[in-house]
């Protein structure tokens, strides 16, 4: 087994780059893969409370880093899923505890016995996003339908290719169809062709999202909502799987358009 | 105002405005300095050749990922001042 490594990182904060990782950890865990998630955002330690685990944190990613503990020690266990894992931010330290060649070397460490590594970056384009993707195979850019954050996540996109981290692909969130249909929201058309990157999913605008992060249960395990079965797709795309794009109900024909814009079609 | 115009333009500005931040991001070339280049441009070319000012189109344009500078500079026709 060698592990894909797979950051989300966005430009803009508040996109929904947590929220991505932990549903698409959940989902990938259910689909009977070996996940480990880290939280990358050092000092605004977040992924913990959206996957529900706060209460079982001992040590975190920097304690690995300074050998105050074992790789392994610092793993937090899912409640529901044997194979997922949580590697922690600290809290109480800065980005500047965290170099890019750790983080490969933590990654590295974890490659040979997991299916998938998820890192959530932080917001911005300083130490911390550098730190979450030094590590990567692949990147996923989470912007929302505003302008603000299509322009940050352009230049993110700017810089992975700078770098040679190749082009990123995209996941649109908070998308909301209605506005969409009223011409008051940029559609995902126009995201992709604004950002000419590839596209991997469009998440809705859902309210079971806000009520999944306050239980500590990401929304993806709610059967019946549409940001659930959202990234439930993104996950099987991750797996290699061809899954349709959702057609959000009031968007008309425009998925075709999409999946064109995809590659896909 | 009408109600279904205000709110078509909304989603159209948003596209409008970020076709123009974004190729202005990606070149790292404010539109100030657009303007000089172009005048640069036709500074030197009109040392070797009469140029239509008026009719020049210059600017920057998307394609995918990548922007290119597209100039399109109409040339005076000489034949009258070889005549005359
Ligand atoms: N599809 C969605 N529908 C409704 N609410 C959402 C959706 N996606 C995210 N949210 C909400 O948006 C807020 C920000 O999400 P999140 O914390 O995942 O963003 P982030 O990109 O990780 O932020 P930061 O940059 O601060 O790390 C949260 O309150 C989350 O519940
Ligand atoms: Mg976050």
């Amino acid at each position: 087994m060698a592990a894909q490594v797979i950051t989300i990182s966005s430009g803009k904060g508040g996109v929904g780059k947590t929220t991505a990782v932990a549903n698409l950890a959940v989902a990938l865990a259910s689909d009977g893969r070996k996940v480990v998630c880290i939280d990358g955002d050092i000092g605004l330690r977040n992924l913990d409370v959206v996957m529900g685990l706060e209460n079982r944190i001992v040590y975190d990613i920097v304690d690995i880093i300074e050998g105050r503990c074992k790789l392994r020690q610092a793993m937090i266990r899912d409640k529901h899923y044997p194979d997922l894992y949580l590697i922690p931010a600290a809290q109480t330290r800065d980005k500047s505890a965290v170099s890019p060649s750790d983080m490969t070397r933590v990654c590295n460490d974890l490659r040979p016995d997991y299916d998938f590594i998820l890192i959530d970056s932080p917001a911005g384009i300083e130490r911390g996003f550098r730190n979450a993707i030094a590590a990567a195979d692949r990147v996923l850019v989470v912007t929302n339908p505003e302008v603000s954050a299509v322009r940050d996540a352009d230049r993110v996109v700017g810089i992975l290719e700078a770098e040679e981290k190749g082009t990123p692909s995209l996941i649109l969130n908070r998308l909301n169809p209605a506005l969409v249909k009223h011409n008051d929201m940029l559609s995902a058309e126009d995201v992709l062709d604004l950002l000419g990157i590839q596209l991997i999913g469009i998440v809705p605008e859902d309210e079971a999202v806000i009520i999944g992060s306050n239980r500590g249960t990401p929304v993806v395990t709610e059967v019946k909502s549409r940001a659930g079965q959202a990234f439930r797709n993104i996950a099987k795309r991750l797996q290699g799987q061809a899954v349709p794009f959702m057609e959000l109900e009031q968007q008309g024909g425009l998925w075709q358009s999409i999946q064109r814009l995809a590659g896909r079609k | 105002m009408n109600w279904f115009t205000t709110r078509k333009r909304s989603a159209e500005s948003a596209k409008e405005r970020l076709q123009l931040v974004l190729v202005h991001d990606r070149t790292d070339l404010t539109p100030a300095e657009l303007e000089s280049l172009k005048d640069d441009l036709l500074k030197a070319i009109s040392r070797y050749i009469e140029i239509d000012r008026d009719a020049v189109q210059i600017g920057l344009e998307r394609d995918g990922r990548s922007q290119r500078l597209v100039a399109d500079i109409p040339l005076r026709n000489v034949t009258r001042r070889h005549a005359g």
